[in-house]
């Protein structure tokens, strides 16, 4: 965050209100503007779908309309706010006009974001229907039941995993192209990276392939695993069902997405060290590793926890990957993916609420400590 | 690296032969690390080119050897996007992305703006609870949505993912867009403001534009991030054709012809398609994005 803006130097509009206090009028036009508006959207856009589903449409014609309403209507949505603001009178107008710019963000906040968390905490202390309160019964459940355990252990697994393996590689793979030429650094690096942009679902293809398995005597292996597993005299083998292995071989396909995001973030700060400090340990003698390990690796550990910490969030809400791969058999089922199966296969609210908690719980530290950094960054500004 | 290859009196400087051999060395492992990182994509490349007979005959890694045998076709490509419904889902997935997009980057600049520079009752802990569900699950959110969607008649429509998605998105995008907006300099608001200029025009004539760099990263980070999404897709668009965006068929064509690699690998390939042409023409706007962004629920 830059230091640039200090709160005290902040210009107060020259329509600014006077400080003191509003009048009733006032904050009913502030909820008025705040809520009413953004509400009339929603209902817009509800009308919108509904006449989106009809059936008989043209699809290229829905879209294109979709596209349309998408599109203007949040635009016009603030623009018809502003005209209406104009309208008022103008004491009234400054007093107005922030809750104009901040309230559909509220309004869409608190309808999509901080009523289902509440309400899904509640349903995890729900039967499975939701419509009996059973106290702890779920966690219990939860925490009894074989196949749950599993999930939890494998995401345990995977958290650890994924983030080992990308960080390494990714700090080695920053550390080596560090030394190529500018044009086949930035080349190399592309190829790491490029993986980022496949979605969970595509990869999981692209590795089912490599991973694929005929039985012998049915044919060439055209997986390239078994390919090549048995050109050097091996018996073909099928991967995904080698319990506790296959949950490796799955986490290898983040490992695949997610290097090259830790490379791009450490490549930056390896960059970064300044150069006097490592010229300084190389001309006291220091090996090339001693120089990484003893110099570079210090002076870049913070980016390598933040690193380390955002692959973790991602891998823990890891779903795509074990619902299409093995759709959570074979024991490979992570928490994520256990809490899409409890609800929707199983129609159980409560243990997918419960499970849905588990995934937050674990995100609270981090939660406080974003909050924490996020004021004294504000008490520095 | 340099453990093998190293004198052993450090304090000498390296011998030609010794820098000679690391500079190849590290090029050998970084050529290494680059074509397992793009063979995988390669293969599947490949194999959505090959017709059905050949890719269930050998593996795709023959059309090196194997020349004489090497046939080309279009045929799975026109086969996923006719009869398996990706041409549909193509469409879909625009109508599902480019919204769920812009909806949300413009609620957040009008809103990144007010908290930045405009006074208001309740400014600093609005933004604060902002910050705090910056890494709120998105499955905390599923299953009550579902069921207002249920109830309103919304679910299995566009709008119901382009809000869900504003939702999952709007905390990462204000807290963003509010760091760079707030750090633009006060003197501009000031002559602006004595100016006569609204907030509305401040906004719209001086802010946004200024703000270009920082709602590319964005767009570009939740383009990607809509478009590659499948569970928000599968929950509330899942089991009806008419709507399925490509992850979704792409799911389906997994589940119902799982062994169907011809057709598997073009499926795959259109749904990377435009993610990858995304990603490699705005590389630095992307990066930029993720770095910022990689802590969203």
């Amino acid at each position: 965050m830059s230091l640039a803006t200090e709160p005290e130097r902040r210009q107060t509009p020259p329509d600014a209100p006077e400080p003191g206090p509003s009048g009733v009028g006032t904050n009913l036009v502030r909820i008025g503007v705040s809520l009413v508006v953004p509400v009339l959207a929603l209902v817009g856009l509800w009308w919108s779908g509904t006449v989106l589903l009809d059936k008989d449409a043209n699809r290229a014609v829905v879209v294109a309309a979709a596209l349309v309403i998408g599109v203007l209507g949040v635009f016009g949505l603030y623009w018809g706010m502003d005209w209406l603001i104009n309208k008022l009178p103008e004491r009234m107008r400054a007093r107005v006009r922030p809750f104009a710019f901040v309230g559909p963000a509220i309004v869409i906040l608190a309808l999509f974001l901080l009523y289902p968390t509440i309400n899904t905490i509640l349903l995890s202390f729900q039967d499975a229907r939701g419509e009996m309160w059973i106290g702890f019964d779920n966690y219990v459940n939860l925490f009894s039941r074989d196949d749950t355990l599993i999930a939890l252990r494998n995401s345990l697994g995977w958290v650890i995993v994924v983030p080992l393996f990308s960080v390494v590689i990714g700090l080695g793979f920053a550390m080596l192209s560090d030394r190529l030429g500018r044009k086949s650094e930035a080349l190399s690096k592309t190829f790491i990276f490029m993986p980022m942009a496949i979605s969970f679902v595509g990869a999981s293809i692209v590795w089912r392939f490599i991973y694929n398995f005929r039985p012998e005597g049915f044919g060439e292996q055209i997986g390239l695993l078994n390919g090549f597993w048995t050109a050097i005299g091996n018996e073909p083998v099928a991967w995904l069902l080698q319990e506790p292995w296959n949950n490796f071989y799955l986490m290898m396909i983040l490992v695949w997405l997610q290097t090259g995001f830790a490379m791009v973030i450490l490549s930056a700060a390896i960059k970064s060290v300044p150069e006097e400090i490592v010229e300084a340990a190389r001309i006291d003698g220091a090996t090339e590793f001693k120089v990484f390990t003893r110099v570079v690796i210090p002076s870049i550990m913070s980016t390598i926890v933040v690193v380390a910490t955002t692959v973790i969030i991602t891998v823990w809400k890891v779903f795509d990957i074990v619902f299409v791969m093995t759709g959570g058999r074979f024991g490979t089922s992570v928490v994520a993916e256990k809490m899409v199966t409890e609800f929707f296969t199983f129609r159980n609210s409560g243990v997918g609420a419960a499970l849905a908690v588990v995934l937050l719980v674990a995100v609270i530290p981090l939660m406080i400590a974003n909050v924490k950094r996020f004021r004294e960054q504000e008490e520095t500004r | 690296m340099t453990a093998t290859t190293a004198p052993t009196q450090v304090s000498d400087r390296p011998s030609f032969w010794a820098r000679l051999t690391d500079r190849w060395l590290v090029k050998l492992v970084i050529l290494l690390i680059v074509i397992v990182w793009v063979i995988p994509t390669i293969g599947v490349l490949i194999s959505s080119f090959r017709p059905a007979g050949l890719v269930n005959a050998n593996g795709w890694w023959t059309v090196f050897t194997d020349f004489a045998n090497n046939r080309w076709t279009f045929e799975n490509y026109s086969t996923v996007l006719a009869s398996e419904g990706f041409g549909n889902a193509f469409l879909n997935s625009l109508a599902v992305t480019i919204p769920s997009t812009v909806i949300p980057i413009t609620i957040a600049a009008f809103a990144a703006y007010a908290f930045a520079w405009m006074e208001f009752p309740g400014r600093q802990w609005i933004f604060v609870s902002v910050v705090a569900l910056l890494v709120v699950p998105l499955q905390m959110a599923l299953i009550p949505l579902l069921s207002i969607y249920v109830d309103v008649g919304l679910n299995q429509t566009f709008p119901a993912v382009w809000l869900a998605h504003t939702g999952f998105g709007l905390p990462l995008a204000i807290y963003l867009l509010r760091n760079y907006i707030g750090s633009l300099p006060s003197s501009l608001m000031e002559s602006a403001h004595i100016d006569g200029a609204t907030h509305f025009e401040i906004f719209t004539k001086l802010v946004v534009p200024l703000s270009v760099p920082v709602l590319a990263s964005f767009a570009i980070f939740q383009f990607l991030w809509v478009w590659n999404d499948l569970l928000v897709a599968l929950v509330f668009l899942g089991g009806n054709p008419d709507v399925q965006v490509v992850t979704l068929a792409l799911r389906d064509l997994n589940g119902s012809r799982g062994e169907a690699w011809h057709l598997l690998t073009a499926g795959a390939f259109i749904t990377m398609a435009l993610p990858l042409l995304v990603f490699l023409t705005l590389q630095r706007y992307f990066v930029r994005g993720l770095t910022a962004g990689s802590v969203k629920g």
